[in-house]
This record gives C-alpha cells, sequence and structure tokens, in this order.
C-alpha cells in the first residue's frame, strides 16, 4: 500500500479530476444555460433547437462522445486543440464533458422554470411590472431555487463521470491510474478504497451543501 | 409547453415582430452549424459515400458488426438491471426495516455504491479479479465486471427509489396496515410496497437508459459491446468516423424510445386514477416523487 502510494500519482490523477469538474462545469453551465433560454423562449425553432441537443446528447453514451472526439473530431476531421497530444485529449475531454453534461443542466433549470405556478406570472403582470421586472423580482428568483437540487446532482454525476476522461487520458486519470496500478500490482482492497474515499470526498460536502440550500431557500407554497 | 404560457404573455404586434426576427436568428444558426460539419467533413474527404453506403449495401455491417455488438449491450443490460432490481429491493426493504443495523448497514452500503464512479468499480472488478480468476472462463470476464459494476451502481439508486416511494405514500397507509394488526414488516411488504413500486415505474423505466448507456463503458474493459463493435467496423472497413455516427443513433433511438415509454406509463398511471397509492405528489416537494422526468434528467 505504501508503495504504490510512493510508485504511482495518486494525488497527480485527483488533481486532473479536480481540473476536469472545474473547467467542465463552467462549461456545461453557460451552454446549458443558453439551452434553458432556447428551450423556454416563444419562438418555436429555437424551442425545437433545443429539444433536439437535449434529447441528442442525453441518450449519447459519454463515453462514445469521448472516443468520438480523440478518433473522429481531432485525428480524422483535423480539429487539434494542441499541438502536445496529451493537452490535446485534455481539453477535448473537458469539451465533451461540458457538451454532454449541459443537456442535464438544461433541463435542470427547465425543471426551476416548470415549477413556477402559472398565478406568479399573472400576478407580477397584473400589479402592472413590466416582462423584465416580473422576470428580475418574480420567475427568476424562484425558478433558480427550484433548479438547485437537480443543478446538484448533475454537479455530483459530473464529478463521478470524470473518470470516463480515462478513455482517451489514460493513467493521467483517476480511473485510468486505478487500472494501471490493479494490473501491475493485483487487487488490492485498500487502494481501491483509497479511490472511492477520493470521490467520496469530493461528491459529499456538494451533496450536503446541496441539500440543505435547497431546504433552506425552498420557495413555500 | 407549459412554460411558454407562464412566462409570456399572449404577443402583440411588436412582440411577433421580435418573434419573426429571432425565428430567421434561430434558423441561420441551425443553417450554419449544419454548414460547418458539412465543410469539415468534405474537407477530410468524410462524405465520400463509398464510407457510407457500406451501411445500406453490406449487410455484414450490421451481420457481423453492429447487430452482435448491440446484442452484448442488450444482455449486459438485462442482466444488470434484473440484478439490480433484486439487489435494489433487498436493500431498499433494509433502508426501512425497524431493527437499527440493518438499517444503517444498508444505508452505508447504498450511499457507497452510489458515490463511486462506476468506471472505478468496473476497472477495479476486472482487472483485480475477473481477468486473473481461475473459476471464471476467460471470455466471461469483462461481462461479469460490467453487469456486477452496473448492478452495484443502479441497485443502489433503485434502493433509494424503494426508500423515498414508500415515504412518498400517505402516512394513513402503513397506520391503516398496523391498526388491522400486522407486523410493521407485513405492512411494508403488503402494503406500502406494493403501491411504492407501482409508483415508482416510471423511474424505474428511466433508469433502464442510464444502464444501457453504461454498458458503453464496458470498452474499457474489453466487453464486445455496440461500441467496441463500432470501433472493429471502423478499422476493418476504414471507416470508423461513420460507424461511431451510426452507433451513436442506435444508442440514441433506443434511448429516446425508452424515455417516451417512461412518459407513456407515467401518463398511464395517472390516469388510472388517484387512489390511495398514489403518492400526495402535490404535498411533497417534488425530489423525494421519483418522476420519469426526475430520473431521465439524472446525468447518470
Amino acid at each position: 500500500m505504501g508503495d504504490i502510494i510512493g510508485n504511482y500519482d495518486i494525488l497527480g490523477a485527483f488533481w486532473v479530476t479536480i481540473q476536469l469538474s472545474v473547467l467542465s462545469a463552467l462549461g456545461s453551465l453557460v451552454i446549458g444555460t443558453v439551452l434553458a433560454v432556447f428551450r423556454v423562449s416563444p419562438v418555436r425553432v429555437l424551442r425545437a433547437l433545443g429539444a433536439f441537443y437535449v434529447n441528442v446528447l442525453r441518450n449519447t453514451p459519454l463515453t462514445l462522445l469521448m472516443v468520438f472526439s480523440i478518433l473522429g473530431m481531432s485525428i480524422i476531421l483535423g480539429l487539434q486543440l494542441s499541438q502536445d497530444q496529451a493537452r490535446d485529449s485534455y481539453w477535448w475531454a473537458v469539451i465533451m464533458l461540458s457538451v454532454y453534461h449541459a443537456a442535464f443542466v438544461c433541463e435542470a433549470i427547465r425543471s426551476g422554470v416548470n415549477t413556477i405556478p402559472a398565478g406568479q406570472a399573472e400576478a407580477a403582470r397584473s400589479i402592472g411590472l413590466t416582462f423584465g421586472q416580473s422576470m428580475r423580482e418574480v420567475l427568476l428568483p424562484q425558478a433558480f431555487r427550484g433548479a438547485i437540487a437537480p443543478l446538484g446532482s448533475t454537479l455530483i454525476a459530473l464529478i463521478k463521470n470524470t473518470t470516463v476522461a480515462a478513455v482517451i487520458l489514460g493513467t493521467a486519470e483517476a480511473a485510468g491510474l486505478l487500472a494501471q496500478i490493479t494490473e501491475n500490482e493485483g487487487a488490492s482492497l485498500p487502494t481501491f478504497f483509497l479511490f472511492a474515499l477520493g470521490f467520496v470526498i469530493l461528491t459529499l460536502p456538494i451533496g450536503l451543501a446541496v441539500t440543505s440550500l435547497s431546504r433552506r431557500l425552498a420557495v413555500k407554497r | 409547453m407549459s412554460s411558454d404560457s407562464v412566462l409570456f404573455d399572449a404577443p402583440g404586434p411588436r412582440a411577433r415582430l421580435r418573434h419573426s426576427v429571432l425565428t430567421v436568428i434561430g434558423v441561420l444558426l441551425v443553417v450554419a452549424g449544419g454548414w460547418i460539419v458539412y465543410r469539415k467533413m468534405s474537407e477530410a474527404g468524410q462524405l465520400d459515400p463509398a464510407l457510407w453506403t457500406p451501411f445500406v449495401t453490406d449487410p455484414a455491417v450490421w451481420t457481423e458488426y453492429l447487430l452482435p455488438g448491440f446484442w452484448e449491450t442488450l444482455k449486459a443490460a438485462a442482466a444488470s438491471v434484473v440484478l439490480a432490481g433484486v439487489y435494489g429491493l433487498v436493500f431498499g426493504m433494509g433502508r426501512l426495516s425497524h431493527v437499527r443495523a440493518v438499517r444503517w448497514v444498508s444505508g452505508v452500503v447504498v450511499e457507497f455504491f452510489r458515490s463511486v464512479p462506476v468506471l472505478l468499480m468496473m476497472v477495479f472488478l476486472f482487472f483485480g479479479y475477473f481477468a486473473t480468476a481461475t473459476w471464471l472462463p476467460n471470455q466471461y470476464a469483462p461481462m461479469a465486471a460490467v453487469v456486477v459494476g452496473l448492478t452495484l451502481y443502479n441497485g443502489s439508486v433503485i434502493a433509494e427509489l424503494v426508500r423515498s416511494g414508500v415515504h412518498s405514500l400517505p402516512a394513513g397507509q402503513a397506520e391503516a396496515g398496523l391498526s388491522i394488526g400486522l407486523s410493521p414488516s407485513q405492512t411494508l411488504r403488503s402494503i406500502q410496497l406494493p403501491q411504492a413500486l407501482r409508483a415508482m415505474l416510471p423511474a424505474l423505466v428511466g433508469q433502464l437508459v442510464v444502464v444501457l448507456k453504461d454498458t458503453a463503458l464496458g470498452t474499457v474493459v474489453l466487453y464486445p459491446e455496440l461500441l467496441t463493435a463500432a470501433k472493429t467496423l471502423g478499422s476493418a472497413y476504414a471507416n470508423t468516423l461513420q460507424a461511431y455516427i451510426v452507433a451513436a443513433a442506435v444508442f440514441v433511438l433506443v434511448n429516446y424510445a425508452l424515455t417516451v415509454l417512461a412518459g407513456r406509463v407515467e401518463r398511464w398511471l395517472g390516469r388510472r386514477g388517484r387512489s390511495a397509492g398514489t403518492p400526495r405528489s402535490a404535498a411533497v416537494p417534488s425530489d423525494t416523487v421519483p418522476t420519469a422526468e426526475a430520473t431521465s434528467s439524472s446525468a447518470r
């Protein structure tokens, strides 16, 4: 066990996990918000575009997206993001994680919007608020509060899904490193629990924070 | 579109003009996106008909590669779903047990397997045990790793569904069972569980999508499922890009059909009337009632 920690860069692998999580969380939040705006907009073309994106990306395995990015986009279509092959894979992993989870972020935000009863918007309008005011003061705060819980579970899923990047990053990433260690040193339960613990440490605080936040901010109806 | 009526007024003349402008912008966006894809593909020579026609003209593409791969995907998914159902029921009941130790142990097991990435379990099981096991014929090692990994994770999710399903039943159901003289475990088995299982049916169908998608992780442990099959096909016919696109289309179609089915089941259950067994969806926060929408939108 001590040898394993000494010989393999476990902390480095988890550092990659954290980098991938933060970068793709930001990326998916941006893309997902734009998609959510599309999906609730009054324009039919934009709604259809948003729905198409969500239905396709949500139903495609992330593993396939990862493999496709390197073999398809980078090698065959020549869309290299960096001269260095490892950096290229890294940035493609970030893009694919963002693009995949954006579909779930979009659905989380949309479900937040859908929790608002129609009466809220009607009441805002009948006391004379303009469209912008009713959005800012009445609707969006409620939508945001309703979206906290699903956004939180999407973030947790994203952190766990960064392991899928091992398909293209190899041993630079936690799951790839665990595969290599297990293959070289044989099955060692303590090593597995060490890796598992890493993910529990990364996800547990988020889960607790989201639960208490969504409870504290829940809209009383 | 329900959000439509919530957020926006009926459009007046100016709003209608704005909408038409946005429509034009949307169409332009779609066209521009399509054009970029077209340009990139044709620059790389990927639109050459010779790369695409095998999918229509050569039956071997399907009979030798894609269909056997899809069959392996279905096999692993079906085995995992059945086992995960059993596991989920056992540990879900464990979490509802009135014996504190049972409740505690089930809670720890379920929470642990829910928070560990499936791929981590798969590679550890495969490289650590199944690939080197003497009791397991070598060709079954990848499938064993895939099925056990998926069962542990999805079973834990189902255990949580069972628990939240039972908790969302009206308290009167359990009280009625206890007051006619049933023991707590009899009440759970013959009164609460049947109703909870019915209410979580849509969520279970939604979970199928997750299982089916996650079988693709099997490619890491050399399981010959659809994604691996697409890879082999791509090298045999020198059309890697096209093989992946077709495999993705198969995944999307099957999973989309399952999502639609989950929605149908939910509506069908809703139509059968609000009997005592229907959860009080109005009274409980939406995250405790498992719905198809909630599950199919979980990223795993």
